[in-house]
């Protein structure tokens, strides 16, 4: 599903910030990306959505190589991509119900289609019933299960999360860990970025582990 | 179209089958044209929301517009004017008093000799009296005159041939020389005179048009460029789900054609209500000349053509600057 081949990344000014990196994620499969502050974590996994392009060697995405990736392919490489960020990234002045149906919107589902995605995305996430919600009055936990329904409402084959848990107590961040659990039981390729070692620790997962941006286990 | 991705038969999942663009045909173009229409109303909803401003910008543009639209309109009618008066090379010749109309009658017989010259008229000093009386609004002063004061005019028609202007002037030259001749006038040089100016104050407003235009455009383009800059988030955010360059721009797009369309509606009201006000004054002064002038107002084809051009500009000026600040906007 996803393959890093000799990936390198250098900014300019900053040196290498990734170092021929190589890893082989399959189909269905859940790991954890790890590392230290400014280890590359972010970096790698802005490659996967193109948001930046490596400057050596090749990420492959579902076969597609990315590096060649026309600027008009990169929205629909992104739809395949569900994306959850530690800070959300929910509109505020939308419902949580339109908030999820964004990326179907996008996609040019018609409105049947949304509403019955929506609701079976919330369902999934634990959240039916707060479409007409809106996000500044739902708890951190719940807003990230927005985020989450947001990212999986479109069943993308792969899912990106950068540090998920990073603002939740314990306890959510186990119950969102679970979350994702479920996702990948259903075929879902899965890879967040976590430096909580204890949480990862618990669970039975591969671990990528990034230092000074070379890949240290795998 | 986006090309799909193949999948391999064996590893498909029933229950998690992913589209990278939704739905059937008919349903992709009944949704096609929802986000069409969601995106003209949301962008006329938001307009209304933030009143104040986007009221500001309309009024600021539309006097653009009507200073620009105002002024063709102006030049539309005084060209009315200028085209009532046909351009002719007609000389007016003013007799001396003494000469007797025996004696002018003889005069104008030499003068159709001329064989530049294609028509002669003599108008006696009745004749012209009573034109005078009838056209000039000065009937009862007339009247109360004891001698006819008017001399006898012999209007020259030259040949259509003689276009030249200093043939004309030699002619002219020529009839000054003539004893009977008090004063020679050609007459509609004033008319081309007019003409002339009419073509320069046409070429002023072409120029002022498209420097208020580029004004227009401009000031749309900040307008949207200060909304890009309110929903960034939004932008990032849509942009990070996988939407098109065309998702996001419609919105903003829809917004300057409403601006330019507000705008336009606008103008057209102003310049019509000005109108409106020189109408009466207008007419009244036309009276006393004959009614050669009536005021014109904007036709329905110029109301369509206005209200087109402030919407295209609209949406170029939204255009420009989701063209060139789009890029710049990327997600983290």
């Amino acid at each position: 599903m996803l393959k890093f081949d000799n990936v390198s990344m250098r900014y300019p000014g900053a040196g290498d910030v990734l170092r021929n990196v190589s890893f082989h994620l399959q189909r269905g499969e859940m790991a954890f990306l790890t590392g230290h502050s400014g280890a590359g974590k972010s970096t790698l996994l802005k490659l996967i959505a193109v948001i930046e392009r490596c400057s050596r060697g090749q990420v492959l995405l579902d076969g597609q190589d990315l590096n060649q990736a026309k600027d008009r392919q990169v929205p629909f490489i992104r739809r395949k991509v569900g994306l959850i960020f530690q800070d959300y990234k929910l509109l505020q002045d939308r419902t949580v119900f339109d908030n999820v149906a964004l990326p179907l919107v996008i996609a040019g589902y018609g409105h049947h289609e949304v509403s019955r995605r929506v609701r079976a995305s919330l369902d999934k996430v634990g959240l039916l019933g707060k479409e007409r919600k809106y996000p500044a009055v739902l708890s951190g936990g719940e807003q990230q299960r927005v985020g989450i329904a947001r990212a999986v409402v479109n069943k993308p084959p792969m899912i990106l999360a950068d540090e998920p848990t990073g603002n939740l107590d314990p306890e959510l961040s186990a119950e969102i860990m679970h979350l994702f659990e479920q996702f990948q039981q259903v075929g879902v390729t899965i890879l967040i970025a976590s430096h909580d070692i204890s949480l990862i620790g618990q669970m039975n997962h591969r671990i990528l582990k990034l230092d000074h941006g070379q890949l240290v286990a795998s | 179209m986006m090309k799909h991705v193949k999948k391999k038969p064996g590893k498909q999942e029933p229950r998690w089958q992913t589209k990278i663009s939704g739905g059937n045909f008919v349903d992709k173009f009944h949704a096609y044209r929802n986000l069409h229409a969601h995106a003209l109303f949301s962008s006329l909803g938001r307009l209304v929301a933030s009143r104040f401003s986007s009221a500001m910008t309309i009024i600021v543009l539309a006097i653009a517009i009507s200073l620009a639209s105002g002024f063709y309109i102006l030049v539309a009618n005084l060209q009315q004017l200028a085209g009532n008066l046909e351009a002719s090379n007609q000389i007016s010749l003013f007799l001396k008093d003494e000469i007797s109309e025996a004696k002018a009658n003889k005069f104008a017989a030499s003068i159709r000799q001329n064989p530049d010259i294609q028509e002669v008229k003599l108008i006696t000093k009745e004749q012209a009296l009573e034109e005078f009386q009838l056209h000039s609004g000065f009937g009862e002063a007339v009247k109360a005159l004891e001698k006819n004061p008017l001399p006898i005019v012999i209007q020259v028609l030259p040949k259509n041939s003689l276009e030249n202007e200093q043939a004309l002037e030699v002619l002219v030259d020529d009839f000054k020389r003539s004893a009977e001749v008090d004063f020679a006038q050609m007459d509609m040089q004033w008319v081309k005179r007019l003409q002339s100016i009419m073509e320069v104050a046409r070429r002023g407003v072409i120029l002022l048009s498209l420097l208020l235009g580029a004004g227009v455009l401009f000031i749309t383009a900040n307008t949207i460029r200060l909304e890009l800059h309110t929903r960034r988030d939004e932008v990032v955010i849509a942009k990070l789900v996988g939407a098109t360059n065309g998702f996001i721009h419609r919105p903003f797009l829809y917004s300057g054609f409403w601006i330019g369309f507000f705008s336009g509606v606008t103008a057209w009201f102003i310049v019509t209500t000005i109108m409106l006000i020189l109408k009466q004054p207008v007419e009244k002064l036309s009276r006393l000349y004959d009614d050669a002038f009536h005021v014109l107002f904007f036709g329905f084809t110029e109301t369509l053509a206005l209200l087109f051009i402030s919407s295209v500009l609209g949406v170029v000026g939204s255009w420009i600057v989701l063209h060139f600040q789009l890029r710049q906007l990327k997600p983290e």
